[in-house]
């Protein structure tokens, strides 16, 4: 698509320049991380199913199934804004980093509304027990599970949200540079390492809302 | 890409629709009265085709050299041995 370009040079060895090969490392070590979460959350549901009620029972499965589609149309975005930039299109850069901003702002904002729904039915990350009342269960009625639910799906969403952020924070810092004319056709390795870290982060999304939300 | 070899521009909104299907797919399988086991191999095999489609196209790794590919698939084994150790523990 692009030809070898002066920020970009392939490099000895792996053949990819250092920043993307930095940034790859660095989404290698964050792949241990969320196994960790993630096989505590596999590895506690096996030892106490008691502990777990039904993710359909308990958790808002159709909105999160929504803000989900929404991350996915964010890693669209930013697949577009790096087309653009390929190309040299310097508004298109901007307009396609502008809505991966706004739809990752929207994921985060969709999962606070979600975590406060929740709470309020007593679903806490240390809660003792709780009752799904927004899923048609009466109030007092269908006491689920134990604390190690809570504290497991808040662990996992919670990094995955702190991740979002962070993305969405690193993302105006594009937009930023995007606006002072920092990348071009021939200088957009930023951009690059900035659309892995974002797809990396829909990835492990994709991954949590099957475990979590739908299992 | 990396390597500054041409290629074809990869389909992003092709990617796009398969991911949104899979995605309504995995909803309404979730909710099917299939037995647990073959519900979760279903789903974990839809999540597992979702998240292949974001690495091989949006995170273009289909169009990087094969020393990429292998570092990005270095965590996949620690990973299973991870999880499999400690559940081996459990039963």
């Amino acid at each position: 698509m692009t030809a070898m370009t002066a920020d970009r040079s392939p490099m000895a060895g792996m053949k990819v320049y250092n920043l993307k090969l930095g940034m790859w490392v660095f989404l290698l070590s964050e792949v241990m991380f969320f196994t960790g979460l993630i096989g505590s959350y596999i590895i506690l549901r096996f030892a106490h199913p008691e502990s777990f009620g039904a993710p359909g029972d308990v958790l808002n499965v159709p909105l999160t199934a929504f803000n989900t589609f929404v991350l996915i149309c964010s890693s669209v975005t930013m697949v577009k804004a790096f087309a653009a930039i390929e190309q040299g299109d310097q508004r298109g850069l901007q307009k396609w980093l502008l809505a991966t901003i706004l739809l990752g702002a929207f994921f985060v904002g969709v999962q606070a509304v979600e975590y406060t729904l929740l709470s309020r039915e007593g679903f806490v990350p240390m809660a003792e027990s709780y009752h799904a009342i927004a899923r048609g269960a009466a109030e007092g009625s269908a006491v689920i599970g134990g604390p190690l639910y809570g504290a497991t799906f808040y662990t996992m969403t919670g990094f995955h949200g702190a991740h979002v952020s962070i993305g969405v924070l690193c993302l105006c810092f594009t937009l930023w540079r995007a606006r002072k004319g920092a990348y071009t056709a021939g200088s957009l390795g930023g951009v690059e390492i900035m659309g892995l870290y974002w797809h990396f982060v829909d990835l492990v999304w994709i991954l949590l809302f099957t475990i979590v939300y739908l299992i | 890409m990396v390597t500054g070899e041409e290629h074809k521009a990869p389909p992003y909104m092709t990617v796009f629709v398969v991911l949104a299907v899979l995605t309504v797919l995995e909803v309404l399988f979730a909710f099917t009265s299939l037995p647990k086991f073959w519900l979760a191999v279903g789903l974990i095999l839809m999540a597992i085709w979702k998240a292949l489609m974001v690495a091989l196209y949006y995170m273009h790794l289909r169009f990087e050299p094969k020393r990429l590919w292998i570092l990005a698939a270095s965590p996949i084994p620690l990973a299973t041995i991870l999880v499999v150790v400690v559940i081996k523990e459990i039963f």
